[in-house]
């Protein structure tokens, strides 16, 4: 039952195969049996899972299903909650208990969706490795000495080991396409307004943007239907109509124009990764698609402005765990700086803290105009390069990570190693464009994902391309050897 | 030497908005503490600010009432600080585009003399919470109703010369936010809240002083003492050849006296940067157009039409226009009375007293315009006296029209005050009197010329014992008459 896709199991309910509680309990059971191997979840939901599972049967019998009733997944534990823990993997939230859902996990209770639990990650999603969660690492189901990659290291880690078929997850410089290439899964980031950022809790909020991560991309282009649109809670959600994200899956992708950035395939990137990249590019070719070299001439700029931007951002928007409405407090603070000092030092990892200093720094007096501003200015110009650029392609092709699943210990104690491990996904957040991977080759036994960009708005293009690869070649049905 | 006062003043006021700026809570307050407050409220982490249109439109209303440059992109900024009251740990302002720019309001000097001030900017920003240290054994504790209230802070030039025109500016700001509808303007409840920033320079040198910023100042007094005791506080240091700590100061008003709350220096760094949970405010000229045709008639319109319309003196114009509700009042009561300087002398004299005597502002007042209107109607026609006038205003005051179908006329004719104006009948009275008090009326005649006028009260006294409500003056006339008659 946990080989089958989402969009399998949706079509198995609906057909009466079986029972939402019946595959509901199979992944709570492999999740109890399977994840203290993986640490994927931070919490397991188990009587409210059983209990959605146990109504969406009743509609079902009632006749008012729909494709998503009775359907499980599982939310990153970003995603706020009602009445569940909602930790950011932080120990600064472990007793955060969210009041309120999330637009996203709404969107998946009204659809009828089951959740099964809240998946680990980096803290605050600030990281590329899901090593710095407060509880503890995530392993790669692929190799237990890698890591699963980050930060939505949990839920790519987790769809892998096929303890849920689709999970949610989000991505502020590359978190959701770094781990689905790591761990041999599929994800997308949407366009920066295309889902609700409205109680998915704040890294950088220019940055952040939720998307799916599931097995192909068919069950990615489900998940999306359910995510994106417009919330007049979040001012910076896009109004703008929500097209059905499987209605193109089966377009041919003949005569489309591939863009290869040659800034991406410089001589820096390692030769396996190259060809590995390229010899999936080749299958496009044979499908009819023509390739054209491109310039982003930007591109070494992106590192630096993002790792001004997204600190700056956190800085602030990490201000409201200050130990007094809620969060983890301080024992017997002496006054209220005291209070705040030790509440943070105590609660937010070293990380966290290192970003909220580099972001403090970029934003004081005297240094604004010549970080942060800069940086602002700097991201115009990445975003001209890639609007210039699809003026001549439809999509845009390149390696997701510079490697393979790196392992444990590697980059976390090189801070500036572990922030190279995006620098082929930043440039889309920054510019605020759709980014995907999809599984794409295998480097050591270990998978590794080709990355698609995509113009504004164009996630069923996207999509439409991973489908139209999926369907030629494998790479997504490939199982981590020794999986249970 | 002499020394020239330099003050410029930095106005919050709340706006009337019926939800926060940046979430759908109520802006009720009086609440109990933490029962306005909402996820947004309490800064939970995920939720993310969506702006009050409502308050946008207010800013430019007020923008437009001052002459000035409306920002037609405005932008909101973090200003980064930590404070157990600000649960995001910033505050949501605008620091480098507001929604208003320069602008520039007429302040009254009294006397009719006017004075010109600019205004910098105003600009849209959220209220924090409040921080309550008593009855907590030792700890705060943390109301965060007020969280999230709109504000707009109206930074002025510092062009203000005295604690006198610094009042007068204050004044004249709530006088035009009120007006607007755009704030409640009152100041007891914090709806407006004053710094004064003030420094000394020698007469004629260009260049300003070092200043001190007295903060949350919250009363008109208060603003004028605060400053007062500043300057001297400023002018000793500088006479004796020291220099002023630029530094942020808080004024006692049991001690007339500021002292410092905190040194510049060690002032936060507030790191400022553009909100990327919001999107700027971009607003075009057909908004702008619509907002001007909510414009009421300001302050200043309304006085020049007191005068020209009305025929009130310059200073009875000024202080009747200066409450919106105080000159609404006024206009409705003499338009019924048909004689607006009658009214205008009853509003801001036997009114206002008992305003002040019963420490109850117009909106309070338990005698409605139109009632006044119909007292002064009687006034005008002779019906009543002004005593009788004085007599029906206080009944009412005291609620005694209360469940009358008509109070102003029930009461005059409860209360006998209704005044005989009919000459025959009141000569047949008069008449009456002369024949039963033949002594009075010898010892009258017997009063040289000039002493009659005197030695007329008398009559008057016992005609109007006799004939209850009779028009004295008609009375008067009457007796001069017939006495004359009689010798």
């Amino acid at each position: 039952m946990h080989n089958k896709t989402l969009a399998q199991i949706s079509q198995d309910l609906q057909a009466g195969e079986y029972s939402s509680v019946e595959v509901t309990k199979h992944f709570l059971d492999r999740i109890k049996n399977l994840d203290g191997q993986y640490n994927s979840f931070i919490t397991v939901t188990d009587e409210l899972a059983l209990t959605q599972a146990k109504a969406a049967d009743e509609l079902r019998a009632a006749g008012n299903a729909n494709e998503w009733t009775g359907v499980p997944m599982a939310h990153k534990d970003i995603f706020c909650t009602d009445g569940v823990r909602t930790s950011c993997a932080s120990k600064m939230l472990d007793k955060f208990i969210a009041p309120y859902d999330s637009t996203v996990a709404d969107n998946f209770n009204k659809v009828g969706a089951v959740s099964l639990g809240k998946t680990n990650m980096d803290e605050f999603a600030m990281g590329s490795s899901s090593e710095s969660s407060f509880y503890g690492a995530v392993k790669n189901p692929w190799s237990e000495e890698h890591v699963p990659g980050g930060s939505s290291g949990g839920s790519a880690a987790a769809v892998a080991a096929r303890l849920a078929p689709g999970i949610t997850a989000t991505d502020t410089g590359g978190s959701i396409r770094q781990p689905a290439s790591f761990c041999g899964v599929t994800g997308i980031k949407p366009t920066y307004g295309r889902v609700s950022r409205f109680g998915m809790i704040s890294y950088a909020s220019s940055l952040d943007q939720g998307g799916p991560i599931a097995r192909t991309a068919e069950d990615a282009a489900m998940m999306l239907n359910v995510m994106a649109g417009f919330d007049k809670k979040d001012s910076t959600s896009i109004e703008r109509d929500v097209p059905d994200y499987r209605a193109d899956l089966n377009k041919s992708v003949k005569g489309m124009t591939i863009g290869l950035p040659k800034e991406y395939f410089s001589s820096d990137l390692d030769p396996v990764m190259a060809q590995t990249i390229q010899d999936a590019i080749k299958e496009y070719e044979k499908m009819g698609a023509t390739l054209k070299e491109i310039s982003l001439p930007n591109t070494n700029l992106c590192v630096p402005a993002y790792y001004v931007i997204a600190p700056s951002e956190c800085s602030a928007n990490l201000s409201r765990m200050d130990g007094v409405r809620f969060g983890h407090r301080c024992e017997d603070p002496k006054d209220i700086e005291d209070l705040f000092k030790r509440s943070r030092s105590e609660g937010f990892g070293d990380e966290v803290q290192r970003r909220i200093m580099l972001g403090s720094y970029a934003l004081s007096a005297g240094f604004y105009d010549a970080y942060y501003k800069k940086a602002q200015q700097v991201r115009r110009l990445i975003k001209n390069d890639f609007v210039a650029a699809f003026n001549d392609v439809d999509v845009i092709m390149s390696p997701v990570a510079p490697s393979p699943a790196f392992k444990f210990g590697e980059k976390s104690k090189d801070p500036v190693s572990m922030y190279l491990e995006d620098i082929y996904t930043l440039s889309t957040n920054l510019a605020g464009l759709p980014g995907m991977s999809i599984p794409a080759g295998m480097i050591n036994d270990l998978p590794v994902g080709l990355q698609l960009i995509g113009n504004y708005f164009d996630e069923s293009r996207l999509l439409n391309c991973a489908h139209q690869f999926q369907n030629a070649t494998d790479w997504h049905t490939k199982t981590p050897t020794g999986l249970k | 030497m002499e020394w020239e006062v330099v003050i410029g003043l930095e106005i919050h006021a709340q706006l009337a908005t019926k939800s926060k700026i940046f979430s759908g809570s109520s802006t009720e307050y009086g609440a109990d503490a933490n029962t306005q407050a909402n996820i947004y409220d309490l800064g939970l982490p995920g939720v993310l600010p969506v702006f009050n249109e409502e308050a946008l439109r207010m800013a430019v209303k007020f923008g437009l009432a001052i002459d000035a440059e409306i920002g037609m992109k405005s932008v909101f900024d973090r200003k980064n600080y930590f404070y157990p009251d600000s649960p995001k740990g910033y505050q949501i302002t605008q620091l480098h585009e507001p929604i208003v720019g320069m602008g520039h309001i007429d302040i009254d000097l009294g006397e009719g003399k006017s004075r010109r001030i600019n205004v910098t900017r105003a600009h849209l920003e959220e209220d924090a919470g409040k921080s309550v240290h008593e009855g907590f054994d030792g700890q705060s504790g943390i109301d965060l109703n007020r969280c999230g209230t709109p504000l707009i802070e109206i930074v002025s030039e510092p062009e203000l010369r005295s604690s006198k025109e610094a009042s007068a500016y204050f004044r004249k700001m709530q006088s035009i936010v009120t007006y607007l509808g755009i704030c409640d303007g009152d100041l007891s409840q914090g709806s407006m809240r004053c710094d004064c920033n003030v420094s000394l320079r020698p007469k004629g040198q260009e260049e300003f002083g070092t200043r001190t910023e007295i903060k949350n100042v919250n009363s008109f007094k208060n603003v004028e003492r605060a400053i007062e005791v500043e300057i001297e506080r400023q002018m000793d240091i500088l006479e004796d050849g020291g220099s002023i700590k630029q530094e942020t100061r808080l004024f006692d008003a049991d001690k007339n006296e500021t002292r410092s709350m905190r040194s510049k220096e060690v002032e936060n760094d507030y790191r400022y940067f553009p909100d990327p949970d919001l999107l700027p405010v971009i607003i075009d000229e057909e908004y702008v157009e619509a907002v001007r045709a909510t414009l009421p008639e300001l302050p200043e319109q309304k006085k020049a039409r007191f005068e020209a319309e009305h025929g009130l003196s310059a200073y009875n114009a000024s202080v009747l226009a200066a409450n919106r509700e105080m000159a609404d009042y006024f206009e409705a009561a003499a338009e019924i009375a048909g004689d607006y300087k009658m009214a205008a002398n009853w509003v801001m004299g036997d009114l206002s007293a008992a305003l002040n005597k019963n420490e109850i502002s117009i909106s309070e007042i338990p005698v409605s315009a139109e009632q006044l209107g119909a007292i002064l109607k009687n006034v005008k026609g002779s019906d009543i006296s002004n005593d009788g006038a004085k007599e029906v205003f206080s009944a009412i005051w005291q609620g005694k029209g209360a469940g009358l179908e008509n109070p102003v006329d029930q009461l005059i004719d409860q209360l006998g005050l209704k005044q005989v104006s009919d000459t025959s009948a009141i000569e047949e009275v008069v008449a009456q009197v002369l024949a039963d008090n033949p002594k009075l009326v010898e010892g009258y005649l017997n009063t040289p010329e000039d002493k009659r006028a005197k030695a007329i009260g008398p009559f008057i006294g016992a005609t109007r014992k006799a004939a209850k409500g009779v028009n004295p003056q008609v009375v008067m006339e009457v007796l001069k008459q017939k006495l004359s008659e009689l010798g």
